[in-house]
């Protein structure tokens, strides 16, 4: 696996994610097979494909929240193993929102969005606090960082969760379905916040069903099915012309539900 | 009984609560190393730990008493009643503790965790600024219908000569002949120490249910 150690120069095409021949067994069950994926700088992904195909799997193992036991995965030309030395370099650089969002409830909304740059990268209390409130008033919710999360509508605690991560200054945002626990008439703050990062040029990995972002935002869409990448193609191509027959599936049951 | 006898009484009380004390405090240590290194997934670590439980919550606290005053000084190691007396009670609370905050960081959601993995915060941040506040609050309830138990529990030191509350009680009854009103008295003032704990406990339980609608 020595063909991607020279792809990591700094150019514009630079690979910011390399996934070369991925596996990942729980036990006997195989959740990923060949998973092969390399993602540029600034490059939009949207990984869609019926549950239990793997993608937030998929996603999970880029920031060893689940570790894998076959091929390489590399971040800015960290290979990812498993020593806590590379996992926390990679980490540094990925963030990440989760389908619950994940906020630390016994925490404000800003502590929420201190706590990683103090502990993590060791920022003092006033430069946390002032990025936080920048990154807050990004995502358009600066008037609710003294309150808790439990306080927060579903849409609002989303909108937190990113700017939280954003607070680490990522190179890479994954969404592992970042709007499939909101109520309707919330997806699309959430997705306009999306949306915005995506335009400032952030390199995003996101598994979602909104068809509508992928058509909007995303540079390749990736449809899994069993653990193995099936199909991908921008945008485009993907919704007119899927060549599998598993895609178009795919896409008949989830256009005709929205 | 006149107020000298009374007065006795209380000087046992003074030692029930000092035993009650010193064995919470250090149990509360013990039982966080306990519960930590129960939940560290460090397979001996975990093994070691659930066996300790196991001992101590599957054998009487009468006979771990017995084993500490009296096999240690088999063994050679002589301890004064004070501290080894302290040594069981912190042993015993260290294994109760442990597993009910064992049950309230498991309780906290996966989530949280994974969040703060995803932040790259290492372990110890993980668990101080985390996990730990959750559980805790978790487990308030718990610790503190353990604490009631701890302090009614500390009467068994009576057993190997060490003058609480309830051996002070026995001695003054021996005395006047009124067990019935001796033990009476000794009764409402362990009363006196647990029932406003377990009122706390049981006010704590309820805000926490509120907190989490």
């Amino acid at each position: 696996m020595t063909r991607h150690d020279t792809a990591m120069s700094g150019t514009a095409a630079e690979a910011m994610i390399v996934m070369a021949e991925v596996e990942k067994w729980y036990g006997s069950f195989q959740a990923l097979s060949g998973i092969n994926l390399s993602v540029r700088r600034g490059e939009k992904i949207v990984l869609c494909g019926p549950s239990g195909s793997g993608k937030s799997t998929l996603i999970r193992c880029i920031n060893h929240l689940e570790a894998y036991q076959k091929g390489e995965i590399r971040v800015g030309g960290t290979l990812l193993g498993d020593d806590g030395r590379t996992i926390d370099a990679v980490r540094r650089e990925v963030g990440m929102v989760f389908q619950h969002f994940n906020l630390f409830p016994h925490m404000s909304v800003l502590r929420n969005c201190m706590l990683a740059p103090m502990r993590a990268l060791g920022i003092g209390r006033k430069e946390a606090e002032a990025t936080a409130r920048d990154l807050l008033a990004r995502v358009k919710i600066i008037e609710q960082a003294d309150k808790y999360p439990a306080q927060l509508s579903g849409g609002q605690q989303q909108r937190v969760a990113i700017a939280r991560a954003l607070c680490m200054r990522p190179s890479v945002m994954l969404f592992d379905e970042p709007t499939s626990a909101l109520d309707p008439e919330m997806v699309k703050e959430v997705l306009d916040t999306m949306v915005a990062l995506a335009e400032e040029g952030m390199t995003m990995i996101c598994v979602t069903h909104e068809m509508g972002f992928a058509r909007q935002v995303a540079d390749r869409v990736i449809f899994m099915a069993e653990g193995s990448i099936v199909e991908e193609a921008p945008p485009d191509i993907f919704f007119t012309q899927p060549r599998h027959a598993r895609t178009r599936k795919f896409l008949g049951e989830i256009l005709r539900s929205h | 009984m006149n107020l000298g006898e009374f007065l006795f009484l209380l000087s046992g009380l003074k030692w029930t609560v000092a035993l009650s004390a010193i064995a919470f405090v250090f149990g509360c240590a013990g039982g966080l190393a306990i519960a930590l290194m129960r939940t560290s997934g460090i397979v001996p670590l975990e093994r070691a730990t659930a066996g300790y439980i196991a001992l101590f919550q599957g054998t009487p606290l009468l006979m771990q008493l017995f084993v500490v005053y009296y096999g240690l000084a088999l063994l050679g190691l002589h301890l004064n009643a004070w501290v080894a007396v302290s040594l069981g009670f912190t042993l015993h609370a260290s294994a109760y503790l442990g597993e009910i905050w064992r049950g309230a960081i498991q309780a906290v959601p996966r989530g949280q965790t994974e969040a703060s993995s995803a932040l790259s915060l290492k372990y110890v941040s993980r668990m101080k600024d985390v996990v730990l506040p959750q559980a805790l609050r978790i487990s308030l309830p718990a610790t503190i219908g353990f604490l009631v138990q701890l302090i009614k529990g500390t009467s068994l030191a009576s057993i190997v000569g060490f003058t609480e509350l309830a051996r002070a009680g026995n001695m003054v009854s021996n005395q006047i002949f009124k067990p019935l009103l001796v033990f009476g008295v000794v009764g409402i003032l362990y009363f006196l120490m647990c029932w406003p704990l377990s009122l706390y406990g049981a006010h704590l339980e309820r805000r926490l249910a509120a907190a989490e609608r």
